[in-house]
């Protein structure tokens, strides 16, 4: 009992809020921008590439290169809109996505010439973890789930209190309606991309020090950020965070033991523990947990 | 002289098996606006199948792969065709009912399961070690006229596929894929059942680059996972289609040779580079592809040749 916990639920969660706060920056974009943004999982390598630069060069930990981590992918996700998709804003979403396809692409490839196809990792060596009692939990887990409850504490406080989060709800309601009566749709577009960005960087350097940096290191997570946005109901930001929760603690669990001594799925097919869950909601409840957008 | 041949036939038999890749997203999103990211997918699942029936069994105990039935390649084709219509079904039976953009996500999920798939079960595929010594069609004939021969086989199944293409976009099948396209109320209103007319499209789309696995399986008489690259089996294929025009088999088969062309010419430029600046330039144009397609997005979203007006 104790094994699984801390061995498959303390992981389960801990993964779970990294793909928290990666399918909520995907659904909020989704919600205001109307399109599925191919290129949130390489905002996230780029922002756990941008924490290692700060790190190397600082000597700081990853926890205090988060800002630096926000503040390099803020202007990337700025960039790519303000050069490719705002020119094709009256498109069909369809070619949005294809042209953020094309932007993945391009940060890929930029990761690549900058750092090289070589795994890295922020820091070498070996911290004990915790023990409270017989669970035992790693010092980095436990700093991942605090900050990303901080994280998804300061989204909702942004979403639901601020003038400017109200503005976005509004948007992602009814695009005409908030326009006419006088949203600024530029401005808010723009937040939208600086919070998403935000998120998805945060989560890339969570990611990064849970696992190591590689340049696949956001888009292997794509699929799972997509599948918890979809089962949360697309657009819901809430919603998109409690499929990432749910969805990090079903791959997790899905190489648990619970028939005989071998794991129930094999963990190198983790990744289709994600695609099962989105071909289920896809088929049983398209709308999601909590009614995404039509 | 006869190397500089060989070469050219070498780039014209992959440019045709790209040309078939192109003709399939064709009718998958030009004709019916279907998003496939998961082309290495369909690719992988033709490329085994004929892989393992026409290998022969593996020599080699501790390398041992599934099939090996020696099976000749006119049988084993169909079926990979047949592999990649079954791959597209149960996905595109769940996915398609709903937005376009579900599909697009979904086949992510397809294309990445089938790499892991690939990779880890070593009693099927080989694994890593992947499917050596397959036959390749017409090698019979010896060296080079066999190569020259096989180059007119791959050469002969583009055209055939491009005719169905073309039959199937004039055909009242290939009209009511626009109208679901264009206006799917309206197609509704009609009597037509978007959903099924949509499965039918993805499948055949599916289909088409299931072959393209087969011919491409043939080519090298060897399947691997490094064979396997999404970077080319995917992205390229839509930068082809897109540049080309999609909605369009001649700009399908345009854009596959042209961009092939290019991506080939670029490859060989690079190679003449020292190691470590071949490896960049790699990078550089994968940075250039991404590049390439949103200024086509942007400034000619119709590709070089648009979609003809309906007929």
């Amino acid at each position: 009992m104790i094994e699984f916990l801390n061995f498959y639920l303390i992981p389960g969660l801990v993964l779970g809020s990294i793909y928290a706060l990666a399918a909520a920056g995907l659904s909020l974009v989704y919600g205001v921008m109307r399109f599925a943004h191919f290129a949130h999982g390489e905002l996230m390598t780029w922002g756990a590439y941008a924490a290692l630069l700060a790190v190397g060069a600082l000597g700081i930990s990853p926890w205090l290169a988060l800002p630096v981590a926000v503040l390099a992918t803020i202007p990337v996700a700025l960039a790519a809109d303000r050069a490719f998709y705002a020119p094709l804003r009256r498109s069909a979403p369809a070619v949005l996505l294809i042209s953020s396809f094309g932007v993945a692409l391009m940060i890929r490839a930029l990761v690549y010439l900058i750092w090289g196809p070589t795994p890295e990792s922020y820091a070498r060596g070996f911290t004990p973890p915790l023990l409270l009692g017989e669970i035992r939990i790693q010092q980095r887990h436990l700093v991942i789930l605090g900050g990303a409850l901080l994280v998804a504490l300061a989204v909702h406080l942004l979403l639901s209190r601020s003038r400017a989060g109200r503005a976005m709800r509004a948007m992602a309601d009814d695009p005409d309606l908030a326009r006419i009566t006088g949203v600024p749709v530029a401005g808010v577009i723009r937040l939208t991309w600086a919070v998403s960005a935000a998120l998805a960087a945060i989560a890339g350097v969570f990611l990064a020090v849970d696992t190591e940096l590689t340049p696949l290191l956001g888009f292997n997570v794509l699929l799972a950020a997509f599948a918890a946005a979809i089962l949360g109901g697309i657009g819901r930001p809430w919603g998109a965070a409690l499929g990432g929760l749910i969805l990090g603690v079903a791959e997790e669990l899905s190489s648990y033991p619970w028939i005989g001594n071998a794991p129930l799925l094999d963990p190198s097919y983790k990744t289709a523990v994600a695609f099962a869950v989105l071909i289920l909601v896809l088929v049983v409840r398209p709308q999601g947990l909590f009614r995404g957008m039509g | 002289m006869e190397a500089a041949l060989l070469y050219l036939a070498t780039m014209l038999t992959l440019a045709g098996v790209y040309a078939c890749l192109a003709l399939g997203l064709n009718l998958q999103w030009g004709l019916t606006g279907l998003m496939n990211f998961g082309g290495l997918g369909f690719l992988a699942i033709g490329a085994y199948t004929a892989a393992l029936l026409t290998a022969p069994e593996s020599a080699q105990p501790g390398a041992a792969h599934g099939g090996g039935f020696g099976w000749p390649w006119w049988a084993a084709w169909p079926l990979a065709a047949l592999a990649g219509a079954l791959l597209a079904l149960p996905v595109g039976a769940a996915a398609l009912r709903l937005r376009a953009d579900y599909l697009a996500i979904a086949t992510i999920g397809i294309g990445e399961i089938l790499r892991l798939v690939v990779r880890n079960e070593d009693w099927l595929t080989g694994g890593p070690l992947g499917v050596p010594g397959i036959p390749r069609p017409l090698e019979g004939l010896g060296e080079p006229a066999g190569q020259f021969a096989y180059l007119g086989l791959v050469l002969l199944v583009a055209a055939g596929l491009y005719a169905m293409a073309e039959a199937t976009a004039r055909s009242p099948f290939g009209r009511t894929l626009r109208a679901i396209r264009e206006d799917e109320e309206a197609a509704k209103a009609v009597g037509k059942n978007p959903g099924a007319f949509r499965l039918a499209a993805f499948a055949l789309g599916a289909a088409c680059m299931g072959l393209a696995g087969a011919m491409l399986a043939g080519f090298f008489k060897f399947m691997g996972p490094d064979a396997l690259d999404p970077v080319t089996a995917t992205f390229l294929v839509w930068v082809m289609l897109i540049a080309g025009g999609s909605g369009n088999n001649r700009g399908a088969v345009l854009g596959a040779v042209l961009v092939w062309a290019i991506w080939a010419a670029s490859d060989f430029l690079a190679a003449q580079l020292p190691g470590e600046a071949a490896t960049r330039a790699a990078y550089v144009r994968l940075f250039l592809i991404g590049l390439a397609l949103q200024l086509i997005l942007l400034h000619r979203p119709q590709g070089l040749l648009g979609e003809r007006p309906g007929r």
